[in-house]
């Protein structure tokens, strides 16, 4: 099946600075992909690449089959895009506002689409009041059905949960979900927040300093990792006792103490963990829970930042 | 390939033919322009202006007329005759003041959009961005004409009621030629300041910027010329050095686009003024008063009018430029 957005060999660079450096993307149709870093990672100027808002220094990508250097109009008529940090004109309503996008866009019977794009958002209430006057979660949501508005066959987010509070996250992921699966839209979305990625994403690619350390499903890149894991121990009661234990059992590394009240996090090698348990049990502490705090994508990102900042040093 | 799989949207096989986003984005524009309270305040501000001055001078047009039996394009000293309480015509005071207009609608144009975050979204629909720039001159245009268009119809209105003269059809024609030319006059203001904001971030800097300007060549144009003037041909007593020296000073002062339409607008609204240099005693001499019609008018104007129409197309050429070379997120 035809890839929704194709790169090969990206790279953007200013002056003798390198933003993206070589980037191949493969995203499939109906794929929600996350594009995962920290701020400055190059998430952004990738995105402009692909919307043909910047040029890139060199390599080739084709959205759609298109070119967005040589088609940038047919790129953007299918494309639907919300900027990080989005903005609307403040003396215009929402409705105003995304009336203004329907027409820039050609859509004639733009009212009942922007209708139910207001609702699907959950700003069907504020509609009709100035721009000017949303939180900055309101705009982000404004942005989303802005970005909807084209009936897009690829929706790129930058950043689309950042000010949106955690329940609105839920919804704004349950859509987006949605949006792929019943709809086939592709989704190409930028995030630091590792979490939300993974719950919505069905690969990512992980972005450091303008290249892609490593790319797959989640659930791939938490089964790469070999060797130490950390986990957490949660347990009834005093905990002086198991940290001490801990610290005395050999396969432990290291033992610091958890986020939540009564818990410790030990370094181990994996193949240790069954007779850690063990050996704490019959030590008699009681453990109320154990868990892999390594298996989310924080962790994984964080490990592939620390390696490069090693390699930096 | 399935019929699943292809899912071909409805955007995707529809394709319209391009061109026309500008007039969208110039609507949007004008909309905002004639809502703001910018354009409420400057309309305000200048009518009033403008009518305090026109009445004033129609009183003092009523006790020339009274004397002279043989003066000619009547309806036309409103524009420029001088009167005790206002210290100048009606064209210098547009002269002066049109500018503000040009700029209050150019000075935020781009960086507005940067400012408020809206441009990469605008960017990001499918029209080219040239449209953008090319949507917001023409609703910035179209805005001034209107207001200018006001100003000038409420000048005849008054002009009319106190003079009780109609304007002749030739007299009508000038005005209408004149208007055209402070139309280009504020958009050579709008350009400037259009060009400054795409130029830079801050709306603070980019309206200060072409005030600034406006305000130099506004006060201080006169002093600055003459003070070139006296550099490159020095005067040294003799009536040739002095001549010269005029002269220079003159050319000069064509650079400003201020003293453009000063002379333009003199010779437009005035038709016995036959030149915009300079005349020595010699030349006028036993000169008959005669009026100049439109055309002749016109030839004499000619280079006035299409140098300020040069510069101010080269201003639009350079933000029109320099916004399409821009990174959005510069």
């Amino acid at each position: 099946m035809a890839s929704a957005i194709h790169t090969v060999g990206l790279t953007k660079r200013y002056e003798d600075v390198t933003v993206v450096d070589g980037l191949d993307l493969d995203i499939a149709t109906g794929e929600v992909f996350g594009l995962l870093g920290p701020n400055g990672a190059g998430k952004t100027t990738t995105i402009l690449m692909l919307l043909g808002l910047t040029e890139p220094t060199s390599g080739a990508m084709e959205i759609l089959g298109l070119d967005p250097r040589r088609n940038p109009l047919d790129v953007k008529r299918r494309v639907g895009y919300l900027p990080d940090a989005v903005g609307f004109y403040d003396d215009l309503t929402g409705r105003q506002n995304l009336r203004f996008t329907a027409r820039l866009n050609r859509i004639d019977d733009m009212d009942d689409r922007i209708e139910a794009l207001l609702a699907q958002v959950g700003l069907e209430h504020a509609a009709d009041q100035p721009a000017g006057e949303y939180s900055r979660g309101m705009k982000q949501r404004l942005g989303l059905a802005d970005a909807l508005v084209k009936d897009p066959s690829i929706l790129i987010l930058d950043e689309p949960t950042t000010a949106i509070d955690p329940e609105g996250v839920a919804e704004i992921l349950d859509l987006i979900r949605r949006l792929a699966v019943e709809e086939q839209v592709t989704v190409l979305l930028s995030s630091h927040l590792l979490n939300q990625v993974q719950a919505v994403c069905d690969r990512v690619a992980i972005f450091v300093a303008g290249s892609v350390v490593a790319q797959g499903t989640p659930h791939d890149l938490a089964a790469d990792q070999i060797g130490h894991v950390r986990v957490e121990f949660r347990f009834a009661g005093d905990i002086d006792r198991s940290r001490t234990k801990l610290g005395q059992i050999e396969a432990v590394e290291d033992v610091t103490l958890g986020r939540v009240p009564n818990s410790l996090i030990a370094t181990l090698d994996v193949g240790t963990l069954p007779g850690t348990v063990n050996e704490l049990v019959t030590g008699g502490s009681q453990i109320v829970g154990v868990r892999r705090v390594d298996e989310d994508l924080d962790a994984i990102y964080r490990r592939y930042f620390e390696t490069r900042e090693e390699v930096i040093a | 390939m399935t019929e699943e799989t292809e899912t071909v949207r409805k955007r995707d096989a529809v394709l319209p033919t391009q061109g026309g986003g500008w007039r969208v984005v110039a609507s949007k524009e004008f909309a905002d322009h004639i809502y703001s309270g910018r354009f409420v305040v400057l309309l305000g501000v200048l009518g009033i202006a403008t009518a305090a001055a026109v009445f004033a001078a129609s009183g003092g047009i009523r006790e020339v007329a009274q004397q002279a039996e043989d003066v000619t394009a009547l309806f036309l000293k409103l524009f420029t005759v001088t009167t005790d309480p206002v210290p100048f015509p009606l064209i210098i005071f547009v002269s002066l003041l049109a500018p503000l207009l040009g700029i209050m609608f150019g000075f935020d144009s781009v960086n507005g959009e940067r400012a408020q975050g809206t441009l990469p979204r605008l960017l990001a629909q499918p029209i080219h961005r040239d449209e953008v720039i090319l949507g917001k001159f023409v609703a910035g245009i179209s805005v001034i004409a209107v207001m200018l268009t006001a100003l000038v119809m409420l000048v005849a209105g008054i002009g009319i009621f106190r003079l009780g003269v109609t304007p002749t059809l030739a007299e009508i024609s000038r005005l209408i030629v004149w208007l055209l030319f402070a139309i280009v006059y504020v958009a050579f203001w709008q350009g400037l300041a259009t060009l400054v904001s795409v130029r830079t971030n801050r709306a603070a800097t980019s309206a200060l910027i072409p005030v600034g300007i406006w305000l130099v060549l506004a006060l201080f144009g006169t002093f600055i010329f003459s003070a070139v003037a006296d550099v490159i041909s020095p005067e040294d007593g003799s009536g040739a050095a002095a001549l010269a020296n005029a002269q220079t000073e003159h050319f000069i002062s064509q650079i400003s686009p201020i003293n453009l339409f000063q002379e333009g607008s003199n010779v437009l609204l005035d038709p016995e003024v036959r030149t915009t240099g300079l005349l020595t005693v010699e030349q006028v001499d036993r000169a008959i008063v005669s009026e100049l019609n439109l055309t002749q008018s016109l030839g004499v104007v000619w280079p006035q009018m299409v140098v300020l129409l040069a510069m101010t197309a080269g201003l639009f050429a350079l933000a029109y430029v320099s916004f399409m070379r821009q990174e959005v997120r510069a």
